[in-house]
């Protein structure tokens, strides 16, 4: 996404060559362009551009690909937080 | 596939009375009422002809007659141009251009007013006038997506299945899981859609695809996927290209006007926070050497409550809007250079009336409300991951926080000196 990067060297997205099965799907439902088809196996192009939708690891039939998913959204990740430590917080979400 | 007017006998009308007793004029169509003698069939027929004449008559032209496709406790949507029949039943048809209607409803979810009542019923729709082979595109119920998207078919021929999403788009909603696959057979099963069309695909928004797997959808259902364009502007593109999108067609942009659309939002969720920032100026400008004075706290209040509100406009407004021009990666940086620039007409406005200490106060207030805000639009980007936003909370929400404490700090100080 020209003109937009948040931070580098943060993604969960990780690929399992072997398991691919070369089918493309990911290029089609990722909306960063991250992923590409080399030949008959799929490659991470641009792994900084990976927002973790988890659109691509959903649909790889494989199961290649793994992400944990969520949104990249300041209340969503306090709430979380907030989980983790047992207090229990209202279920207003973003 | 028969179209239905408004002036086609209805099947329903009463089978004592011809249809022939009833005028068509103009659209409107004068149903023969069951129970009432000719004459005074008679007599409402020419009532109603008295309407078209000349006589003076007082108070506005009546409306027309209702729509025949109206049902009690129902209204027809004012974006309904008509129905077709289809083996499923009558499929209302959409129009495609912007009314005075979907104008007014607009505004009320653009500004964050019933966002998240603003839906459309779920179900099957027609644009233009598809046949058994036309593409049979998916979307959530949420009105705003919804409108987008007929806007954006004025020359197909198309159906559209509105998937029960609770009123929340589709990116939204696929995070959620409520855009997903069980959700789509299930409207698919529900509108008969098996019945309508001859093929068995869907068109999907990519947007879609973080809640739905096409696999699942397949198995629910029978119908297989394809995932189309991201924006609703390329479906037209997308389908003369028989289903192929370009990878421009693929990637989600965030143009100034998208971001320019997400502020009205973004500022609506600050009224309560903003009650509780009143409270506490009020509280920390009474605070001096006679404990605490009212009239001082009126009297002090009004620099820091200046200083929030040029935060507020910094933080979510100034920071959205120039978005990828404002240098660092870091929201919570970028919000603070936008702090910078709000701060120095501020305290220009306030020079010779604002103390030494006071001073900041203002210049903490600007930066950790600007910096917080602007983080908090995190939450609005299509190209933030969670992973991201954690680490960069981590390392500044700290920082926000201790220059909240400092802001407080100079100005009790400031009371006392
Ligand atoms: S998680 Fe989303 S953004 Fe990341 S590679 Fe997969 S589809 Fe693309
Ligand atoms: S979706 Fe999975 S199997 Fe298909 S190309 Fe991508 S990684 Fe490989």
């Amino acid at each position: 996404m020209e003109g937009f990067r948040h931070f580098s060297g943060v993604t969960t997205l990780a690929l399992d060559s072997a398991a691919c099965i070369g089918c493309g799907i990911c290029t089609h439902v990722c909306p960063h362009g991250v992923m590409t088809l080399n030949g008959k196996k799929a490659k991470i192009a641009d792994k900084d551009g990976c927002m973790e939708c988890g659109a691509c690891a959903r649909n790889c039939p494989s199961g290649a690909l793994a992400v944990t998913p969520g949104v990249g959204c300041a209340a969503y990740i306090i709430q979380t937080w907030l989980k983790a430590k047992n207090i229990p917080v209202d279920a207003k979400c973003c | 596939m028969k179209e239905n007017t408004c002036c086609s006998p209805s099947p329903k009308t009463a089978g004592n009375l011809k249809t022939d007793d009833c005028k068509c004029s103009e659209g409107i169509q004068i149903l023969p009422m069951n129970g009432l003698r000719p004459e005074s069939m008679e007599n409402a027929c020419h009532a109603d002809s008295a309407l078209h004449a000349d006589e003076p008559c007082c108070g506005p032209p009546p409306s027309p007659r209702s729509s025949p496709h109206e049902k009690p406790g129902y209204t027809v949507c004012g974006f309904v141009e008509g129905f077709l029949d289809t083996p499923a039943g009558a499929v209302p048809r959409v129009k495609t251009k912007t009314g005075l209607y979907d104008f007014a409803g607009t505004l009320k979810a653009r500004s964050g007013f019933s966002r998240n009542d603003y839906k459309v019923s779920p179900g099957l729709y027609a644009v233009g006038n598809p046949g058994t082979g036309s593409p049979v595109l998916v979307t959530a119920n949420y009105k705003l997506g919804f409108d987008k998207l007929r806007y954006c078919l004025k020359h197909s021929d198309a159906w559209i299945l509105v998937v029960d999403t609770r009123g929340i788009n589709v990116w939204c909603a696929g995070g959620k899981e409520l855009f997903s696959a069980g959700e789509i057979a299930r409207q698919v099963r529900l509108s008969g859609l098996s019945r309508v069309v001859e093929h068995r695909k869907l068109v999907l928004p990519q947007l879609g695809a973080n809640g739905v797997s096409g696999r699942d959808v397949k198995k629910g259902c029978g119908f297989s996927v394809i995932w189309g364009p991201v924006r609703a502007d390329d479906i037209e593109a997308f389908i003369a290209r028989d289903m192929e999108a370009t990878d421009r067609m693929r990637r989600v942009t965030f143009g100034t006007a998208e971001r320019l659309v997400l502020i009205p939002v973004e500022l609506s969720f600050l009224w309560k926070p903003t009650l509780a920032v009143i409270a506490a100026i009020f509280v920390f400008s009474g605070i001096g050497p006679e404990i605490f004075s009212v009239s001082e706290a009126l009297n002090r209040g009004g620099m820091p409550l200046a200083a929030y509100g040029a935060g507020i406009f910094s933080g979510a407004v100034l920071t959205p809007t120039l978005l990828p021009w404002i240098p660092g990666r870091a929201f919570s940086v970028k919000g603070v250079i936008a702090g910078m620039l709000v701060f120095v007409p501020l305290v220009f406005a306030f020079r010779g009336e604002v103390g030494e200490l006071e001073v900041f106060t203002l210049l903490f207030i600007v930066l950790a409300v600007s910096s917080l805000l602007a983080m908090n639009f995190t939450g609005s980007t299509p190209y933030t991951s969670p992973s991201g936003v954690e680490k960069e909370m981590r390392i500044s929400m700290p920082l926000q926080a201790a220059a909240l404490f400092a802001a407080v700090f100079f100005w009790i100080a400031a009371a006392f000196i």
